[in-house]
């Protein structure tokens, strides 16, 4: 039968081709881990007192049980209080100012503390010239991003700022700074979904690193333990892949009349997403719980609801979207088996504008990863996206008790949707 | 008193969700309180010691160690456990045996996979459907809509677009189509020819299509236009749509057109689009009385009648035998039919014959139930389908009426219909059978006809066969069996 090209409506055109340069930059962009430096050298909002957190901006009133206990956590590691109790009295008279990495060119796991003392890991986009942050990963067990914030929590957050930062620092501006670009492409081959799984990234990392951190390393005691906190955290380099799809993101803000989605996040009790064509508005909808496994001794019921900046890997097409390429990951959903991992990957491939050509999968002939999520194809079709995350306990102070797989909620796309298309002025 | 018992296996390596898996089904275990499967690092240590699951063996475990911790009602539970745990660690993993194959869920995402798709047939309810359809065709696709209930403003509005486009919309509530040899929804397997319908009924394209495979015609496309095409309001666009694309097309020869009387406006711009191809048409608005055509046409009365027509062919029956059983007392014929265009073409031919005929869904000429006279009935109609499935699909549907029709002394003869195809009961003919055999004594004689061909996923042969065992008289057309019925009240 006789066929023709399809019409395209105006406003269709124009929003096809501003996605067109949302891909382009998000693919263009070349991420470099360059150095790790006091926040508040690079961050000048980072003030006394000033606290960022993971997710769209929330007030202590409305703060769920483990960021409140991270807000205590860090105050007292700030020297802003002598002890927990302090710490959330002065909370609660509203002594802190609390505001969203994501204003700040920066991320947080989880809670998502940044306060001006901690050291940051600096990501540069090299294509585009602007540089994002996240702090350093604590590891594993009872850690402030958490909720954390005992002493041992703190001891360790003193560490870090006092040894592995300033010695990671060193390094990276003795070797030039680490490609992230490529690294994460091998992570990709090699299992990482670089949400819940980072081993091999982590692994690919140190193998960067080592030299540089040898070579700038004055004391081999200190040298050791730098290099044996590494290696025993699987989810170190989490926290690099984050200030990453940061890094590829911020650029693709502000496009108008783009419906690309530029940054996912909660902050445990609601969840926002940012729009490339709606300037920095957040579009909020409550926070889901968690599908997952529990550590022993603890079950659903611990369980906070879904938490952390760390959305952004989803972004930027990895975490859940990577699902086939972790098939270990695709386990924490109940019934579902290895071999169902690529259903995940293809799902979010309805919801995506593009394959990654530089990110791909092997388990599934080399496809890319699904990027570029359009909250058109979110509202239209309901699919959402798919988000792989560690479960922290609901109650301040406990950390993590499992981990799992969450959903974005279905309502702020569509809220998103009423709003492009209001910018775009379409009616219904 | 319960217990805490650890077994650490050195050096073995688990992926920590393989463990955390396992851990829940030890933990469920009858007895047990709690259980941890987990690589010795310090971490997990900890977690275990809070957990109160740790003794001194996993304690003393290192990184590279896997400890299997319990803590149970009582010792001998907890070192069973244990037991279990350990041949579930060291059983063979089975394959990817659960895995499903990846479906599209958006039209989207089915174009992507498959680059080659032209044609999108959507079947969801009513209210989302011209959103669906509008995407398809935004998509470059033709469009098949299955579902009903879609308001006319958006039908118009769809097919505007589609015209604007370049693109076919068919329906909506478009149940029957063959494009290109691809049989959609309800349709049979007819083998591809010269002859190209466009209709507005479903089960009258399929009676057109069957006969003229039976009579050794093919087609090259059947296409659908739901049933509100040729009203005013819509103006028949996918009708002319249809016929330019047949007109195009270099395999067929003839064009049959198959539909309920149009609206009188719509009527001449047909004529008037018919008189400027150069293809032969086959005109059967059923219903419609004379119709002035031009030259290049042909009017049919019957679906049957089209078919041949179509094929050149003289029209040709088989003519009434006496295998049917004594008409008893009874005056009356009551059809049941599954397929609307059926019973409407059975009423045109009660009509002709100058018969006063009632139906649920009456022609022009004919009363609406009840009334005197033969009783003509479409059971999938809403009234008897509301909430319930179509008779071509549920053949059981028909079971209640039809019983009661051979138990009602008035009438002579039942007739019905069955029809094959995709889409349809894998048995229609077993119900009518069944119902037969529960029937005790006297009852009228039963006519029917067969929609289908011998390709056809259900037997042709074998329903035809079934039905005549249980004393059907089997013609070989709707209108056949309809004139046969005729024929009965004539000897009768």
């Amino acid at each position: 039968m006789a066929r023709s090209t399809a019409g395209q409506t105006g406003i269709a055109g124009r929003i096809d081709a501003a996605n067109r340069e949302a891909l382009r930059r998000m693919l263009a962009a070349d991420p470099v881990l360059v150095d790790v430096v006091p926040a508040h050298s690079v961050m000048p909002a980072l003030a006394e007192r000033t606290i960022l957190h993971a997710g769209p901006p929330i007030g202590w009133e409305r703060m769920c049980g483990p960021m409140r206990g991270a807000v205590a956590g860090i105050a007292v590691f700030e020297g802003w209080a002598k002890d927990l109790d302090e710490a959330e009295a002065l909370a609660r008279d509203g002594a802190f100012t609390f505001d969203a990495n994501h204003h700040h060119d920066a991320v947080g796991p989880m809670t998502g503390m940044t306060t001006r003392s901690q050291m940051v890991m600096v990501v540069e986009n090299r294509a585009f010239g602007n540089s994002t942050y996240c702090t350093i990963n604590e590891g594993l067990g009872k850690v402030m991003r958490f909720g954390g914030n005992d002493p041992e929590v703190l001891t360790r957050l003193r560490w870090l700022k006092d040894v592995l930062g300033p010695a990671l620092g060193r390094a990276l501006r003795d070797c030039g700074g680490v490609p992230l670009k490529n690294l994460v492409a091998r992570g990709l081959t090699m299992g990482d979904e670089m949400h819940q799984r980072n081993v091999a990234c982590s692994g690919l990392f140190l193998r960067a690193i080592a030299p540089a951190l040898a070579r700038t390393s004055d004391d081999r005691g200190r040298l050791a333990e730098a290099l044996a906190f590494i290696a025993a955290n699987d989810q170190f380099f989490l926290n690099i892949a984050m200030a990453l799809g940061k890094a590829i993101m911020d650029p693709v803000r502000n496009i108008d009349g783009s419906s690309v989605v530029t940054a996912m996040s909660r902050n445990g009790t609601d969840f926002g997403i940012r729009v490339s064509g709606c300037g920095d508005e957040w579009f909020t909808a409550p926070v889901e719980q968690p599908r997952g496994l529990y550590f022993p001794g603890y079950d659903e019921a611990d369980a906070n609801p879904d938490m952390g900046d760390s959305t952004i890997v989803e972004t930027i097409g990895l975490g859940g979207f990577a699902m086939a390429a972790s098939p270990a990951v695709a386990g924490f959903v109940g019934a579902g088996s290895a071999a169902d991992a690529a259903l995940f990957t293809r799902e979010m491939s309805e919801i995506t504008l593009v394959e990654n050509p530089e990110w791909t999968i092997p388990a599934l002939d080399y496809q890319g990863v699904p990027s570029g999520i359009d909250i058109r194809l979110v509202a239209d079709s309901g699919i959402t996206p798919i988000i792989n995350t560690g479960i922290a306990h609901r109650l301040a102070g406990v950390g993590q008790v499992g981990a799992g797989i969450v959903n974005a909620p279905l309502g702020c796309f569509t809220l998103a949707v009423r709003a492009f298309a209001g910018r775009l002025g379409v009616s219904r | 008193m319960s217990a805490v018992v650890n077994l650490v296996r050195k050096g073995f390596y688990l992926d920590s969700v393989g463990l955390m898996r396992m851990s829940r089904e030890i933990a469920a275990l009858d007895g047990v309180e709690d259980a941890a499967l987990m690589m010795g690092t310090p971490a997990n240590r900890e977690i275990m010691a809070n957990a109160g699951v740790l003794a001194a063996e996993g304690a003393a475990a290192s990184s590279g160690d896997l400890v299997l911790a319990v803590r149970a009602e009582d010792e001998a539970t907890a070192r069973l456990v244990l037991t279990k745990a350990q041949a579930l660690l060291d059983q063979p993993r089975r394959g990817g045996t659960t895995s499903a194959a990846w479906r599209p869920k958006t039209v989207r995402a089915a174009q992507r996979a498959v680059p080659s798709l032209d044609l999108a047939l959507i079947s969801v309810p009513g209210e989302y459907a011209a959103s669906e359809a509008r995407k398809a065709l935004m998509r470059g696709l033709d469009v098949m809509i299955f579902s009903d209930n879609v308001p006319i403003e958006q039908e118009v509005e769809l097919k505007l677009l589609a015209r604007e486009l370049g693109r076919l919309v068919m329906g909506p509530d478009c149940g029957t189509a063959i494009i290109g040899g691809v049989p959609l929804a309800f349709a049979n397997r007819v083998p591809r020819g010269s002859i190209g319908i466009v209709g507005a009924s479903g089960t009258g394209t399929q009676e057109v299509s069957c006969i003229i495979a039976r009579e050794g015609g093919g087609i090259s496309h059947a296409i659908g236009t739901g049933g509100r095409d040729l009203k005013e309001s819509v103006g028949g666009i996918t009708t002319l749509r249809a016929i330019d694309l047949l007109d195009e097309d270099p395999a067929t020869e003839t064009v049959v057109l198959v539909s309920k009387p149009p609206a009188a406006g719509v009527v001449r711009i047909i004529r008037e689009r018919i008189a400027r191809s150069g293809k032969r048409f086959v005109v059967c608005f059923l219903g419609l009385g004379e119709i002035d055509l031009p030259a290049n046409a042909q009017a049919a009365p019957t679906l049957r009648d089209a078919a041949f027509l179509a094929l050149g062919k003289p029209v040709a029956g088989k003519g009434p035998d006496d295998r049917c059983r004594p008409a008893g007392t009874g005056r009356r014929v009551e059809g049941l039919f599954a397929g609307g265009t059926l019973c409407a073409e059975a009423q045109t031919i009660f009509l002709r014959a100058g018969l006063e005929v009632s139906s649920n869904v009456p022609v022009p000429g004919a009363s609406a139930m009840p009334a005197a006279g033969h009783r003509l009935v479409d059971l999938g109609d809403d009234e008897y389908t509301r909430g319930k499935p179509h008779p071509m699909i549920d053949p059981g549907v028909r079971d209640q009426p039809f019983e009661a029709a051979l138990r009602n002394p008035a009438n002579a003869v039942v007739l019905l219909d069955v029809v094959l195809g995709h889409g349809g009961h894998a048995d229609p003919a077993g119900a009518i059978v069944a119902v037969l055999e529960r029937h005790a004594g006297a009852r009228p004689a039963v006519i029917a006809s067969v929609t289908g061909t011998r390709d056809d996923p259900q037997d042709l042969r074998g329903q035809v066969a079934k039905l005549e065992a249980a004393g059907v008289d089997v013609r070989p057309s709707n209108a056949d069996a309809a004139e046969t019925a005729l024929g009965r009240l004539d000897h009768g």
